[in-house]
């Protein structure tokens, strides 16, 4: 079943907040590797103008994966998720993502094509605090694989 | 200028890894006979963890872990981690494109796997370190 083109420009309501937590930070910048004082410790981190430890820069997918559940597990768009492959990422930022920052996102579908029998979804989501500052913005093409 | 080269070794271990701290449980990540049954050549990384990798690259080249403002990269290639000690190796190289006057540093990034490009259009603005 082809992705619904009406989709296209939808924006979907704000998730509800994620609040990042000090020992997530450590554990995903462990995950990959990344022994910088400034993502395990708040001193490093306060050091360079941070109010808590800094997050490496594509921690915020960790935020935006889970939100774009939104979008995968609507039934009007039609996403068969077993055929997904992660085609694109960007992380666009307005400043890093700190420990203590709660913030939301916002998703909205920005293109969909069709090539060669494979289609493609664009999505930005746009993740800010809840008090409203803008923190990073994310936009990730999903491809999903023709039928063969 | 060509920056220096890091390579980054990739195991089975580092994949679960991860995946717990990120919270992709996919099974093309871990489980060769979920792998191969949707027609890969075996387990791969996340595509979010090699781009994880080459992150930790542009932050070491730009000599602080605050320093990126725009990191974009499109997933070509699948990066092959068998299930031995030794694993695979990501190799990160970048040439520097442009220095602006508001001070920022555009990169190109290439990162290969067996001399192969994994990643496309790799491209990381930073801003100047100190």
């Amino acid at each position: 079943m082809p992705l619904d083109q009406s989709f296209v420009g939808r924006t979907y309501p704000p998730t509800a907040p994620y609040q990042v937590g000090r020992e997530k930070i450590r554990e995903f910048a462990t995950a990959i590797g990344a022994t910088d004082p400034a993502h395990h410790d708040p001193e490093a981190a306060r050091a360079l103008g941070h109010p808590d430890v800094v997050a490496p820069p594509t921690f915020p997918v960790v935020i935006t994966m889970a939100a774009s559940r939104q979008l995968i597990e609507d039934p009007a768009l039609g996403i068969d998720y077993s055929r997904v492959v992660h085609g694109d990422q960007r992380f666009a930022y307005t400043r890093p993502v700190v420990a203590g920052d709660e913030l939301v996102c916002v998703n909205t579908v920005e293109d969909i094509t069709s090539r060669g029998g494979h289609e493609f979804l664009t999505t930005r989501t746009d993740v800010s605090t809840t008090a409203g500052e803008s923190v990073v913005a994310v936009w990730s093409k999903l491809v999903v694989r023709g039928e063969a | 200028m060509e920056l220096p080269t890091q390579t980054f070794r990739v195991t089975r271990a580092d994949l679960v890894h991860y995946a717990g701290a990120s919270g992709d449980f996919n099974p093309i990540h871990w489980s060769d006979r979920f792998a191969t049954k949707v027609g890969l050549p075996g387990v791969i990384a996340h595509g979010m963890f090699t781009m994880a990798l080459v992150g930790r690259a542009v932050t070491t080249w730009a000599g602080s872990p605050d320093a990126v403002v725009d990191f974009g990269v499109r997933f070509t290639r699948p990066v092959v981690v068998p299930d031995d000690d030794a694993g695979t190796e990501i190799v990160v190289t970048a040439v520097v494109r442009e220095v602006t006057e508001a001070g920022l540093t555009r990169l190109d990034v290439t990162a290969t796997c067996h001399g192969e490009k994994v990643l496309s259009q790799a491209r990381a603005t930073v801003r100047r370190a100190g």
